[in-house]
């Protein structure tokens, strides 16, 4: 074993630490078959897996299509598809890294989010709305599209207002919406189309982020699905909104990841609970405390906590017995 | 012609002219830190006699069997596991491998905890315990948004403001199933599995940590000479 050497090379001793260094062992060795013994656990937990998978099988709930949320709530759809249209939906107003709409959270100067920039562009109007009605082989559409893109900013925010207040009364029937009647230029033909187009699945298409033929990348259709509350209506009646812990439940009464308990108590308390910056800062709070956890070893006093709970003695009970005993013997046989 | 008059029994082993090369310096360093003895021990020190030792290689059972039934589902696709009543049990199994491997791990991470299992040259042990936890949540999470369907959706969805308020959303992002499903099936087990191997090595290197030691007086198999001693390592050679 190499010993600390001193700048003059000289060995320097270093004072025994209980909760840093050990003593070497000169007692007893005892037979301990290592390979029987991980043979033995792999089946143990084989059997056990395997029960466990036959008795409760493994969750797997269909997920929600723009296509299910524009034929269970068509109206809905159309409240949230407004939003990305006048730019006033989340995913329109989120900041990096989809756009520079939003504020990036931060902690006092630190907004990484902010320094780092967007990488996932997202513009909600023309990826959600205009871009896909574009695709439509439909003149009407096109020219209520064409006119909406050549109108000025504050026209088609005018006719954009004037309809996001008028469908929050909405019904739906015979293939198309029903609003009070208003000024609305061409946004509700635009609409009516692109509700037609979501009920028949070809939205779900059409939002696909993939420029070719194969695609893997669901950013768009998922955005768009969590503008709405569709999606957390269902999550709500599933127990995974975020007041009831829901980052580390599954659908079900599954366990769901239960490791990240301490991730998701952090929500549940104030000022998280209520705070803009909730997310950087509950990551704040994991990095430092997995840093501890980590660095635990080096930390005086955090490493000495095992010592002072004492909860090795249970572990290592027959060992201190064995001791206890031969203080004993060791007692009785003195002069 | 040359013969062989077999004077050597192992032609590939080093002489001693051989000793320069990386090849010999590495072996060399190999078995003289982890000789087969200490690598595969027939014994153990006295003290480790607890059931909280099982939790170790009940924590590597469970990963193979997360790796192996990870790899029956690759063999037939992401999709596979959904209209199919064998995918679905595989499916199962996984999941019940990945809830166990996380239980078995969390006991044993605070069962070395209060063992003070870093002591005696064991600190990068314990460190390299944390992070394969640590990977191995973000495996497990990538897990849950690989799955297509409506729990992928809500955690991915949930997911991607902690996530992006980090700034990592800029390059990790978990509403793109391909990316989730590479890091899940390529790179996260990768250092999942090279830090549980490091993890294990290091164990066998440096040896099962000893008790605390006992009062001074009470004679428990460990040398201990006066309030000052280097750092000593509690496995035998």
């Amino acid at each position: 074993m190499s010993e600390p050497r001193g700048s003059h090379g000289r060995v320097r001793r270093r004072r025994f630490n209980p909760d840093r260094d050990v003593a070497e062992w000169h007692g007893r060795y005892v037979p301990f078959d290592l390979v029987k013994e991980f043979v033995i656990a792999l089946v143990a937990v084989a059997i056990l897996v395997t029960v466990l998978a036959v008795v409760f099988s493994s969750p797997d709930d269909h997920p929600v299509t723009v296509r299910s949320w524009s034929n269970g709530d068509p109206a809905g759809f159309a409240q949230t598809a407004i939003t990305e249209l006048d730019g006033t939906s989340g995913s329109a107003t989120y900041g990096p890294p989809y756009n520079t709409n939003g504020t990036a959270q931060s902690i006092g100067f630190f907004s990484p989010a902010k320094w780092l920039g967007v990488h996932v562009p997202i513009d909600s109007a023309q990826d959600f709305v205009i871009g896909p009605l574009q695709t439509l082989p439909d003149r009407a559409v096109l020219a209520a599209v064409s006119l909406y893109n050549s109108s000025s900013a504050a026209q088609q925010a005018k006719w954009t207002a004037a309809y996001e207040k008028a469908v929050a009364k909405a019904t739906f029937g015979n293939g198309r919406l029903r609003i009070p009647a208003g000024d609305y230029g061409p946004v509700p033909t635009m609409m009516n189309a692109l509700v037609s187009m979501a009920r028949s699945g070809a939205l779900d298409g059409a939002l696909l982020s993939s420029r070719q033929f194969y695609g893997s990348d669901y950013t768009k259709p998922l955005l768009f699905i969590a503008d709405g509350t569709f999606l957390s209506n269902i999550a709500q009646s599933q127990h995974l909104a975020g007041d009831q812990w829901g980052m580390m439940n599954e659908t079900g009464n599954f366990p769901g990841q239960a490791w990240l308990w301490l991730y998701t108590m952090w929500y549940q308390v104030p000022p998280m609970k209520t705070s803009s910056n909730a997310d950087l800062q509950v990551w704040a709070i994991m990095m430092l405390l997995t840093l501890g956890l980590a660095l635990v070893p080096f930390i005086p006093g955090l490493r000495s906590i095992p010592r002072w709970v004492g909860l090795y003695k249970l572990i290592w009970r027959r060992h201190y017995r064995q001791l206890a005993a031969t203080d004993s013997s060791a007692t009785g046989a003195g002069p | 012609m040359s013969v062989d008059t077999g004077s050597r029994s192992d032609p590939s082993a080093g002489l001693p002219e051989d000793a320069r090369q990386w090849t010999a310096k590495l072996r060399n360093s190999a078995t003289g830190k982890l000789p087969p003895g200490r690598l595969l021990p027939d014994r153990q020190p006295a003290y480790v006699a607890s059931w909280i030792y099982v939790f170790g290689v009940l924590t590597v059972s469970a990963l193979l069997l997360v790796i192996a039934t990870g790899c029956v589902l690759a063999l037939k696709g992401p999709a596979w596991w959904h209209v199919s009543s064998a995918g679905l049990f595989v499916n199962s199994l996984h999941l019940w491998s990945v809830e166990a491997f996380f239980f078995f791990m969390v006991i044993h991470l605070w069962g070395k905890f209060f063992m003070a299992a870093w002591r005696g040259r064991r600190r990068l042990t314990w460190v390299t315990g944390v992070v394969a936890f640590l990977v191995s949540v973000g495996a497990a999470f990538t897990g849950y948004l690989s799955q297509q369907n409506f729990d992928s959706q809500w955690i991915s969805t949930q997911a991607k403001d902690g996530i992006n308020a980090t700034g990592a959303g800029a390059f990790f992002n978990v509403l793109n199933f391909g990316q989730m499903l590479m890091w899940h099936i390529v790179l996260l087990p990768m250092v999942v599995a090279l830090l549980a191997v490091v993890h294990v090595l290091l164990v066998r290197t440096r040896g099962v940590v000893p008790p605390f030691a006992a009062p001074p007086g009470r004679q428990d198999g460990m040398a201990r000479t006066g309030g000052s001693e280097p750092s000593v390592e509690g496995d035998r050679a």
